[in-house]
């Protein structure tokens, strides 16, 4: 564990703890922007955490202690994750704690908690998003856990860094397997984020809401948490797409002046992915909750597809 | 004495013991004072001596003796290698557990008093020791049916209720037709000569076609009692009919028994292994797996829901087994010592949680009087102790890091990841299919317990409660917090036991886990090598903990504390209430839409022009329509056949004898 690896990994989480809520902001601008709106500016999110933070928490009569520790435990899984992703250089002292199947064990260890605490209370609607989120992972999760599988046939690994290592720093190849991959990863980003075409994050209509049913009891420091776990979540995630399909520019290990650069580079992906995510929630239209398990299918499906083209095409 | 003989007599003692203790239950049947308060403690005590035993003997060479008992040509062998030390450290473990909890349990009611219940649990303990133990077909058959027997019994403690006596003949029955195949197995298998000693059989060389047949025979019989589709049937039957411990110890160790018994017939007595035989099981234990997890969302009978994912976990067994039987197979026996570690760690896995899972089952029905979910709701108030084991039990059957159900099935998927070593390209591509099916399964395992643990202990009271509850006894609690102990020891400390495990692999495989495996240190779990994959449960939990709790610290710190209570929100309307919440059923009704063609299912739904609306649901088992009522009839029919040869006439029956002497002189 060198010096430069601690700097590394302490540079690393603090940056996605401080930048998530901006790409949050960054996000929601476009979003407005596509609808011709102004748009509250990409600061909005750190000034609803900060009125968020500053009220009086309302707490459900009844809820126990599971409902209050959940969002703790929201941030802290999602910390966890954003310091396993190699972001700026793949030398990060922590990285080796998990790799892919533990990373996705992380965000399932979050759904459970935020499932359970959201039965705590007893209300319907807790219970309704209880039932949706635990579906849509269980659709989700195994797709993702497949696609991760398709790289680590090719880079015979499933630590992220040795992936990000066989990727971007050895000579190109195309993998076919990875194009379907890419497709399953998009979607499966698109339905874990609560974003449209899967779930809306802007509304709260009964009939739709997946993510917000979710959290509907929580109020004030509780919603902030959950609300900053939700923004790291995303950008772990994007991350993640980035690291895997993107890797160029993650400095080497020890290459300590390449970071800068990689820094700038990472935000630089960022940018371009929030908006193309604004994007595809732009020109999409919500599914009927009833079709959101054959989108979750498809994803899976082709994630299989890309393993068994692996073994097909040999590369 | 020398040392070497030391482990093999230390636990024939230790087996002999638990005899003795059920003997003594009979002098007092219906004290429950003296069985509950004096046998079951030392029981669980002398349960902890043994698992020592078999953890010692793990690491040791293979010890063998031969009793004074038995037939006059053939005396019970016995022998204690890593194989049977590891199942015995299984047995032990869980049965501490199972026998603390048990110390507060039982109390006289309807049914079996506890006296006799006592001997046939002791009983049933000594006779898996022996299953274990054993080194010649002979006992090992004895103890088998012993084994069927008294847990016979012990499912039928309640033997007054009819549907309890029809579990216990349907247990029974398959319990019979499995130790038929076990039975045919060892037949093939003899040695020169009919030797029915494991040594003989063990050094007996079989024609390639025999082989197999005697794997397929022993892939029946254990697969019958291990609960592989579709020889399942009586698990979601007997489980919900025991008495919870007993449920526990079925489904925590004996169905064990039935793994350590397919490991030894295939690894240790045939010898030669083939690939095929990996493929079907690698087949059976997906199917297995899948089917066990489908059906458990589908249940309302928290029993009945345990059982079925035990009939999960055992195809997670499974699939870790195929997948070693393939790679030594195809002639990688690194690879394979990976699969079989990875199927060993799970089973321990899964006798620690599921036992604590049925016994917190237990708790629940013995606090509440209920068995069905849609009656439970917002236990956690009553029973805050009791709520908390059943969480890490369920945290760890959902395969959530950092506890134990984890650590192995990311041993199976590290090892089917593996499977481009392979040169054909049909297991090479079947193999990530069957992991595939493994991811499935974990995140619906997720779901289903997200389902229990909300219906059962989360929410408001769906049932109104006469009376206050209150939480289980002291020896209840400590016997479902050595488990959960368990969960949380085996999910952080992975490497110790996969070292352990290395020694088995070792003995059965001759080669263990690859020259990189396990190189860095105890903390870092690197089964192939350091850079193919890691983890390290300690830092993984370290970080979550650290990281929540230094936000609480920040949140106090630079916010404030403030909190008031206030009603839950109900969209102004008001009456909320406890109906409103999802039912077992409801929560589960998308994998019900989703997976449809699996479930046989019974509906009727109410119409708008119902004078009284009524909703029924009923799902079955497909395999019951289309396997076993067909066959039932064909029994049916054939005995009717067989039957008209009764005509109750003498002249009939002189006439058959007449005709049997003709064809003897004429024949023989």
């Amino acid at each position: 564990m060198s010096l430069s690896g601690v700097l590394n990994q302490l540079l690393q989480s603090l940056l996605v703890v401080a930048a998530a809520p901006l790409l949050m902001g960054w996000v929601n601008q476009c979003r407005a922007w596509l609808a011709n709106r102004r748009g509250p500016g990409i600061l909005q999110p750190y000034r609803t955490l900060h009125k968020l933070f500053h009220k009086d928490a309302a707490l459900a009569e009844g809820a126990s202690w599971l409902f209050r520790v959940n969002p703790y435990i929201q941030l802290g899984a999602m910390v966890l994750a954003a310091s396993l992703v190699p972001m700026l250089a793949v030398d990060l002292p922590l990285a080796p704690a998990a790799d892919v199947i533990a990373l996705v064990g992380v965000f399932a260890v979050a759904r459970v908690f935020a499932s359970l605490a959201a039965m705590d209370i007893g209300t319907a609607f807790g219970s309704l998003g209880a039932r949706r989120e635990m579906f849509v992972g269980a659709l989700a999760e195994p797709a993702l856990l497949i696609l991760f599988f398709n790289f680590s046939l090719v880079s015979h690994s499933t630590s992220l860094t040795t992936i990000v290592q066989t990727l971007a720093h050895q000579q190109f190849v195309l993998h076919a397997s990875l194009a379907f991959a890419a497709v399953a990863f998009v979607m499966v980003l698109l339905a874990e984020n609560a974003r449209i075409p899967v779930d809306n994050p802007a509304t709260h209509l009964e009939l739709t809401m997946i993510h917000e049913a979710l959290i509907l009891e929580y109020s004030a420091r509780h919603l902030a948490l959950i609300e900053w776990a939700v923004a790291i979540k995303l950008f772990v995630y994007f991350a993640i797409g980035i690291a895997c399909f993107l890797p160029w520019g993650i400095a080497q290990a020890g290459d300590w002046a390449a970071v800068p650069l990689a820094t700038g580079l990472l935000l630089g992906k960022m940018a371009l992915a929030g908006a193309g995510l604004a994007v595809v929630e732009t020109v999409n239209a919500k599914l009927r909750l009833f079709r959101a398990p054959e989108f979750l299918a498809t994803a899976f499906l082709l994630a299989m597809l890309g393993l068994l083209l692996h073994f097909v095409l040999q590369v | 004495m020398s040392s070497s003989i030391d482990g093999i007599n230390a636990a024939l003692a230790a087996t002999t013991a638990w005899l003795a203790l059920g003997m003594l239950g009979l002098l007092r049947p219906h004290s429950v004072r003296w069985v509950g308060r004096v046998l079951f403690p030392i029981s669980a005590a002398l349960s902890l001596v043994l698992a020592g035993i078999g953890l010692a003997s793990v690491l040791k060479a293979p010890q063998a003796a031969v009793l004074p008992l038995g037939l006059p040509d053939l005396l019970f062998h016995v022998r204690l290698d890593p194989l049977s030390g590891f199942f015995l450290f299984l047995l032990g473990v869980t049965a501490t557990g199972i026998s603390i909890f048990s110390a507060g349990y039982f109390r006289t009611g309807e049914g079996t008093p506890p006296g006799l219940m006592c001997f046939q649990y002791h009983l049933f303990l000594a006779s898996m020791g022996a299953v274990l133990l054993a080194d010649d077909a002979y006992l090992f058959m004895v103890a088998w049916e012993t084994m069927a027997l008294a847990s016979y019994f012990l499912v039928t403690t309640h033997h007054r209720l009819p549907e309890i006596r029809q579990a216990g003949f349907l247990y029974l029955l398959i319990a019979h037709v499995g130790a038929l195949g076990i039975l045919l197995c060892f037949g093939v298998m003899h040695g020169t000569g009919w030797q029915f000693t494991f040594d003989a059989m063990r050094t007996a060389h079989l024609a390639p076609g025999w082989s197999s047949v005697a794997f397929g025979l022993a892939l029946f019989g254990f697969g019958a009692k291990a609960g592989m589709v579709p020889l399942h049937v009586w698990l979601p039957e007997a489980h919900p009919a025991a008495p919870s411990p007993v449920s526990a110890l079925m489904s925590g160790v004996m169905l064990k028994t039935a793994i350590y018994g397919l490991i030894r017939v295939t690894y240790d007595l045939l010898g030669t292994i083939r690939w095929e035989w990996g493929l079907t099981v690698l087949i059976a234990g997906s199917v297995t797996t899948l089917f066990g997890v489908l059906f458990a969302l589908m249940q309302h009978h928290l029993k009945r829901l345990l059982a079925y994912h035990s009939i999960e976990n055992i195809g997670i067994i499974l699939i870790g087994l195929g997948l070693s039987l393939t790679y030594i197979g195809t002639g990688h026996p690194a690879l394979g010592a990976l699969g079989l570690a990875a199927a060993l760690y799970h089973t321990l896995n899964h006798a620690v949680f599921k036992s604590l899972l049925f016994l917190g089952a237990g708790s629940i029905q013995h606090v509440t009087g209920e068995r069905e979910l849609g009656r439970m709701g917002g236990l956690a108030r009553w029973l805050p102790r009791t709520a908390f084991l059943f969480l890490v039990g369920s945290l760890a059957i959902s395969a959530l890091p950092p506890l134990n159900g984890f650590v192995s099935e990311w041993l199976t998927f590290q090892a089917a990841l593996l499977s481009p070593a392979l040169e054909s390209g049909v297991l090479r591509s079947v193999i990530p299919l069957a992991a595939a099916g493994l991811a499935l399964a974990g995140a619906l395992t997720a779901m289903c317990f997200v389902k229990v643990y909300g219906v059962v202990f989360l929410g408001a009271p769906r049932a109104p409660k006469e009376t206050e509850l209150h939480d289980v006894g002291r020896w209840e609690q400590t016997g479902m917090a050595w488990l959960a102990a368990g969960c949380v020891i085996l999910g952080l400390a992975p490497v110790p036991m996969l070292r352990l495990l290395d020694h088995v692999a070792r003995l059965l495989i001759g080669q263990s886990l690859g020259s990189q495996a396990l190189r860095s240190g105890w903390l870092w779990l690197t089964p192939v090598a350091a850079e193919r994959a890691s983890y390290n449960p300690i830092v993984f939990l370290v970080l979550i903990v650290g990281v929540t709790l230094l936000t609480f610290v920040l949140v106090r710190r630079f916010y404030h504390g403030r909190l008031r209570r206030a009603p839950a929100w109900d969209c102004g309307f008001g009456g909320l209430d406890a109906r409103m919440q999802d039912t077992a059923e409801g929560f589960s009704q998308p994998i019900r839409h989703m997976f449809g063609p699996v479930y046989e299912m019974e509906r009727h739904l109410p119409s708008a022009s119902d004078a009284k609306p009524r909703f029924h649901l009923e799902i079955r088992d497909r395999f019951w329509s289309v396997l076993y009522l067909p066959l039932a009839g064909l029994v049916e029919a054939v005995s009717r056949q067989v039957g008209r040869l009764q005509a109750g006439r003498i002249s009939i029956y002189l006439l058959y004898s007449f005709l049997t002497t003709i064809f003897l002189l004429l024949f023989v």
